[in-house]
């Protein structure tokens, strides 16, 4: 088995989510030392008042399995892609190749140097300068030094900084930044490269030119590459193979294009919560998702819900949208009665009910979509949940940059000016 | 596949139960980090404090001269025949080492968390280059020791040399602290509050500001369960002659052994998902 990269055998993860106070298991040390001096007290009543539903003898843990038995294999040269939706193990499981944390079950073995870009800049340190960090960050992907000296060139070359060499990288703007780091990163030289959705950085002609090493890393010189994104269409052109990771399982694997067409499948009718259906109206799924998992925040997206009428005609019908982002926020609420008269359908029909929104300017994420139709007398449909679009690069003043550091849901676009008034006697 | 090359290395992904000899192997081919991050947290430090150096004279001078006044002055402290103010700076200086470095020894896994979550390397490096920096403060407070060496008439000797034996048991003492507490922080919040509070009853419960001569016989053994004990009279004594190696010196060896391999074991043991709860 030479020409495996990866193997990976029944990996799992098992996080702890304490009931109270902090997440992952962390605590106070007053509450373990607490907890233990109690505990001979509570075996000891336990004992005594012999019965089964007594309390049990220690604090009790939400237990959460993020992977459950992940078993695959990754030929050298092969490049797979990873996807899935929010949640679905992706994270985890490259954390788990790149040995960030370790697994609570199997067991895998990896081949070869393998670096991860989970996050480009990792370990930039404000104050020292370009050259400075790209000593620092080069050590902390793991490059020798020797390395790094013999590839310095060959970096800053690629992210045209040579100038701003010896300025602290505080005084980058956030494109310089995001070129440097990546140059690093892209310069490791792995035998396996993870790469975790960088592409949404800097701007179109820097992207392009990532693409191109990440191309050439992985054909001209036969690397393995792992490549996780939203892009599908980028997947598909990068990716020979694919896994679609669903609740920390694998649930298909094959060619990309089949893993792709699952993926929208399960996008689109499962996942969601039906929370009325009823026989005159059925939810058909979103037509255009593969459209969909690759916005950029000012585009208009257009969203298509497919419905089935059933026996009767239906008249006086209402439509609602709502946009939810991925810590169940309302960003936008679209209601058809403010725009048009409603709607009449035809009996044993197939519609299609389209919105288009304009350029909503929402932060990069998934976004996820609520749909209700009402008519006069009551509710015929409100399905919750559907994972509807991905917004994965931001526009910045016509510039696609990280904004990293802003907050809120949308990406404003503002003006700001100085006035300046009487001075002040001093 | 003609493209691989003939020997690969293999990595081993599995649950972190036990302790291996990948553990250790790990930490040798990562010893570049550790040099790089000691290099980095110098350059940082000198970087962005205005008076820079000056801080590491101004805390071992300001501490001298109140100790100088209260234990010196109105305490009227014995000082093993050395003036009282060069006695108290001979320990300040090794102490004032010791507390910064386990100060930032055991603050380091959470200083490196923005690291830790999102790249692989040993843990144990940033531990230990936490413990490694303050080294640079302490060659600053040695250099205004030999001053002072000289300012009360005291030329110093090549005896001076088993400053670094002493110093090497510091280093590792703040090392065996700094793995336990970073380790226990991370799981346990509470505990980063405690130890400024453990650092202060250390300086005391050290022969800092008095000399272990004053501690009655039979309290003696017990005294010399504190590792800084032996490090500090040994340091003070190899200033002004041959130092005298006792038996409390291989006491406090041992238990420095003792906590060092605890610790190591206990940080091995959670290092692997420390990730998880940060």
């Amino acid at each position: 088995m030479d020409d495996i990269a990866i193997s990976a055998r029944g990996i799992g993860k098992r996080y702890r989510i304490a009931h109270a106070g902090g997440t992952n298991g962390t605590g106070m040390l007053r509450d373990a030392v607490a907890n233990t001096a109690r505990l001979p007290f509570r075996v000891a009543r336990q004992l005594l008042s012999r019965r089964d539903d007594a309390k049990p003898m220690l604090p009790s843990h939400e237990e959460f399995w993020a992977l459950r038995d992940v078993t695959f294999d990754v030929k050298h040269g092969e490049r797979v892609g990873i996807i899935g939706r929010n949640g679905a193990g992706k994270s985890t499981l490259l954390k788990i190749l790149s040995r960030i944390t370790a697994p609570t079950a199997g067991r895998a073995i990896v081949r070869g140097r393998l670096a991860s870009l989970l996050e480009v800049g990792t370990g930039f340190h404000q104050e020292l300068t370009g050259r400075e960090n790209i000593f620092l960050n080069g050590a902390i992907l793991g490059m020798t030094r020797r390395e790094i000296v013999a590839r310095f060139d060959e970096i800053v070359a690629f992210a045209e900084v040579d100038r701003f060499l010896d300025t602290p990288v505080k005084f980058y703007s956030s494109g310089m930044y995001v070129r440097l780091a990546f140059a690093v990163a892209a310069h490791l030289d792995p035998d396996i490269l993870v790469i975790d959705e960088v592409l949404a950085v800097g701007d179109a002609a820097f992207q392009k030119k990532c693409l191109g090493k990440m191309n050439s890393v992985s054909r001209s010189d036969g690397r393995t590459l792992l490549f996780v994104t939203h892009n599908l269409s980028l997947l598909e052109a990068i990716c020979d193979r694919a896994y679609l990771l669903s609740e920390g399982g694998v649930v298909a694997s094959g060619r990309t294009s089949d893993v792709v067409r699952a993926y929208l499948a399960s996008t689109s009718a499962a996942g969601h919560n039906a929370r009325i259906r009823s026989e005159a109206l059925q939810w058909r799924g979103i037509v255009n998702a593969s459209e969909l998992n690759d916005l950029r925040s000012d585009s208009d997206i257009t969203i298509g819900f497919e419905l089935e009428t059933g026996e009767r005609d239906l008249e006086g019908l209402d439509v609602d949208v709502a946009v939810h982002n991925s810590k169940d926020e309302v960003v936008l609420h679209a209601m058809s009665r403010v725009v048009g008269p409603p709607l009449s359908l035809p009996r044993r029909q197939r519609v299609v009910v389209s919105y288009t929104i304009k350029s909503p300017k929402l932060m990069p994420g998934e976004y996820y979509v609520s749909f209700y139709v009402a008519n006069y007398e009551r509710t015929l449909l409100w399905v919750e949940n559907v994972p509807a679009f991905t917004v994965t690069a931001a526009s910045y003043f016509g510039v696609l940059e990280v904004i990293s550091g802003i907050k809120g849901s949308i990406v404003p676009e503002f003006e700001m000016s100085l006035r300046r008034l009487a001075g002040v006697p001093s | 596949m003609s493209a691989i090359p003939p020997v690969l290395r293999e990595t081993v992904i599995e649950p972190a139960t036990r302790i291996t000899p990948r553990h250790f192997t790990d930490v040798w081919e990562y010893r570049e980090l550790l040099w790089f991050l000691v290099w980095r947290d110098i350059k940082v430090r000198y970087k962005q404090t205005v008076i820079g150096a000056a801080w590491a004279l101004i805390q071992p001078i300001a501490t001298t001269v109140i100790f100088s006044m209260s234990f010196g002055r109105i305490g009227n402290m014995p000082s093993d025949g050395l003036p009282y103010p060069l006695f108290a700076l001979a320990g300040l200086v090794p102490f004032s080492y010791f507390s910064a470095a386990v100060g930032a020894g055991s603050n380091a896994l959470i200083a490196n968390q923005q690291l830790i979550s999102k790249v692989y390397f040993p843990r144990i490096i940033t531990p230990l280059a936490a413990v490694l920096t303050p080294l640079v403060d302490f060659g600053i407070g040695l250099a205004l020791l030999v001053v002072a060496l000289f300012w009360f008439g005291i030329v110093p000797s090549l005896h001076m040399l088993w400053i670094a034996v002493f110093m090497l048991l510091a280093i590792a003492t703040a090392a065996a602290v700094s793995l336990w507490v970073s380790a226990l922080s991370v799981r346990y919040r509470d505990v980063r509050h405690v130890l400024p509070f453990v650092t202060q009853f250390w300086l005391f419960a050290s022969p800092v500001a008095y000399p272990a001569s004053v501690i009655a016989p039979r309290w003696r053994e017990l005294f010399a369960l504190n590792p800084l004990t032996g490090v500090i009279e040994g340091f003070r004594s190899a200033l002004v002659g041959a130092p005298t190696v006792t038996s409390m010196l291989w006491l406090s060896c041992i238990t420095v052994a003792l906590l060092f391999a605890g610790g190591l074991a206990y940080f091995f043991r959670v290092q692997g998902t420390v990730a998880d709860q940060l």
